[in-house]
């Protein structure tokens, strides 16, 4: 996610009407009430946790996807649209649909085989306790912080829009997720994330509609924005040869092999806050089928974010700055594009959806990561570490006491980002630590059957630890940006596709060396758990457009096209 | 159960009437000064039109009595 630091209030956006105004309000309602008709539903730690493990692939992928489609995404990648041009699509298709079809077909057998309820849980059963303690504490920890630097941006980000008081923001968000969290448990907050969803294509869509119709098409569109910056703002790979022949200054290796290859497959595959969407489907085809589903939509997920930012770039009669230089001047940042977008076609109604679907993003994702952050405290910390005899029924309440703690840490964490500003760039950088090292150790688990426990502890460790040094050495000594990056005009997005692929490296050489130096688990003890052996049960007689594999296929080709048309 | 796409189709319903009732506000006592680019276009009618009948055919096809 681009960094979005928000530093001095301007004159607000927007201004509300009485219609827009209840529109919020009745989402607000809406949210609540399926909070407390799903109370009854979340009696047992499997409802609480896993959403009964009943979602169709529809479901389960829709909020698969939605758990990353929150406000500060939308926000931050309309920005970057403006700001790179085409090449944040990156971003959405090479960095998103190899790995969730990877996701998909290859790992989600796994993960449903072996019924694990978290990412973590899964690394006890590969490679044993200290690593699902790493894994769980490291994840705990820097889910519920997010979750307040969350909160804190987009409070900060209603001050700027709409003129909202920041407490405000801050508490009637966090109070109505506690609620409807802790009342239905995972499925309350997957049926939020659909809801959201489809919040944010009726409240975005018309941006892109009304933008193409007023800017004259896709190939006027092209021509205004080449006059007004370059050629390279609306081509995909064409300037990607060298590191200064395109916005970003990026070469295509750091595309290819850091976005593509490792922080993507990091992310769509071993975080759990999105992993948790798809355990939660109620059978291994729904599992299989809901990241395809989710990929098919990511696909699209452009029209209403990158396209709105190249929008700006050709019918904004304002040029739109860095936050840093709006912070000074009092202009309008990158990250005002959606917003001013929004004003410039929404009028009453249609403003007041646009701005609904931000607050739904905001508070879905708010409710993802502390879903998420419950379970794994509950089932990978607390019972193992602390109370291993307690009830199912002891778990769900501790499950609901603690989404309510969460949220208030979060709010903790809000506040202290408050005080603190640079906080919230550090915390966002230390989650990515964790990401790229995480993929290493759970794709070799899965696919190796030589790595042993030892390996995958050790290779996890310093794969991290290796993350941060290399985060650490270029805060320190900015020059090593050229070694870290392979350039030194790299800039901070190419400098973490980089930093992610050498910590993979580091996290893989390591497993290796220690489990070929270790001894191997018993064959017999992997069953369910490594490719080889294990036997993925069958998704039955369907016909072929109801398998996985066709749909994948499918998907491959769209993306394969995309790419070739935008090149 | 309640299916979630009732919610959706709720969601939709409200929302699309709430915005086409605002556009038809609009058509009727044009403002003198709009605020939005393309106002001659009306989207608040025909897009919160296009929500209503999306809402209103969810909330038939998903609602609670149809559930098996």
């Amino acid at each position: 996610m681009p960094a979005m630091a928000m530093d001095v209030p301007t004159t607000r956006l927007v201004h509300l009407s009485a219609v827009d105004v209840v529109i919020i309000a009745f989402y607000f309602g809406l949210v609540l009430a399926i909070g407390f008709y799903l109370r009854g539903r979340a009696k047992t730690g499997e409802d609480f946790f896993m959403a009964g493990r009943e979602m169709t692939a529809w479901v389960a992928g829709l909020s698969f996807l939605s758990a990353n489609l929150g406000a500060l995404e939308l926000m931050g990648w309309a920005g970057s649209g403006y700001q790179y041009g085409i090449l944040a699509t990156h971003w959405y298709w090479i960095g998103a649909i190899p790995a969730m079809l990877f996701l998909a077909l290859v790992m989600m057998p796994f993960y449903y085989i072996s019924k694990t309820h978290s990412v973590p849980g899964y690394l006890k059963l590969r490679f044993g306790e200290p690593s699902r303690a790493v894994s769980a504490v490291s994840f705990a920890f820097m889910t519920v912080l997010m979750s307040g630097v969350n909160m804190f941006a987009m409070a900060k980000v209603m001050q700027i829009v709409l003129g909202w008081d920041i407490n405000f923001s801050i508490w009637v968000s966090s109070i109505t997720v506690a609620i409807y969290v802790a009342l239905g448990g995972l499925r309350s907050a997957i049926f939020n994330e659909v809801l959201q969803f489809f919040l944010i294509w009726a409240g975005a869509l018309l941006i892109p509609i009304l933008g193409l119709y007023e800017a004259g098409g896709w190939t006027n569109l092209k021509m205004q924005i080449a006059e007004r910056t370059s050629e390279q703002y609306v081509h995909l790979w064409s300037g990607l040869g060298s590191f200064t022949s395109n916005p970003m200054g990026i070469h295509w290796t750091g595309i290819v092999f850091g976005l593509g290859a490792i922080i993507s497959m990091g992310y769509w595959t071993t975080d759990f806050l999105v992993v948790q969407r798809i355990l939660a489907a109620k059978d291994i085809r729904s599992a299989e089928m809901a990241p395809i589903i989710g990929a098919g939509f990511k696909m699209m997920v452009p029209i209403i974010v990158i396209l709105p930012g190249l929008l700006g770039l050709a019918v904004l009669p304002v040029k739109l700055v860095p936050e840093s230089v709006a912070a000074v001047t009092g202009g309008h940042s990158y990250n005002d594009v959606l917003p001013l977008m929004l004003a410039r076609y929404c009028g009453p109604g249609l403003l007041g959806l646009g701005i609904t679907a931000l607050i739904a993003g905001f508070m879905s994702g708010m409710a993802g990561n502390v879903s998420a952050f419950t379970t794994v405290w509950t089932y990978d910390i607390y019972r193992p570490f602390i109370n291993s005899t307690g009830s199912d029924h002891h778990y769900v309440n501790m499950g609901r006491w603690t989404t309510v703690i969460g949220v208030l840490i979060s709010v903790g964490t809000a506040y202290l980002v408050m005080q603190f500003a640079s906080i919230m760039d550090y915390v966002q950088a230390l989650f990515s630590f964790f990401i790229a090292p995480l993929f290493g150790t759970v794709v070799l688990g899965m696919l190796w059957k030589r790595a042993t426990g030892p390996g995958g502890f050790w290779g996890l460790l310093c794969g991290t630890l290796s993350s941060i040094g290399m985060w650490a050495w270029v805060k320190l000594d900015p020059s090593a940006l050229r070694y870290v990056a392979l350039s030194p005009h790299a800039k901070a997005l190419a400098q973490d596709m980089y930093q992610a692929l050498w910590s993979f490296v580091v996290c893989v050489t390591v497993t290796v060396v220690v489990s070929l130096a270790t001894q191997p688990k018993p064959y017999t003890e992997l069953t369910g758990l490594v490719y080889g052996l294990t036997e993925v049960p069958s998704i039955g007689d369907v016909p072929f457009y109801e398998k996985p594999i066709f749909w994948a296929a499918v998907v491959t080709g769209i993306f394969i096209l995309l790419n070739i048309i935008f090149w | 159960m309640i299916s979630i796409w009732f919610f959706i189709g709720i969601s939709m319903l409200v929302n699309g009437a709430l915005i086409l009732a605002a556009g038809i506000y609009q058509l009727v006592n044009p403002p003198a000064n709009p605020g939005v680019v393309l106002f001659n276009l009306h989207a608040n009618v025909w897009w919160g039109a296009a929500l209503l009948v999306f809402g209103l055919i969810y909330c038939i096809r998903f609602a609670p009595r149809r559930q098996t």
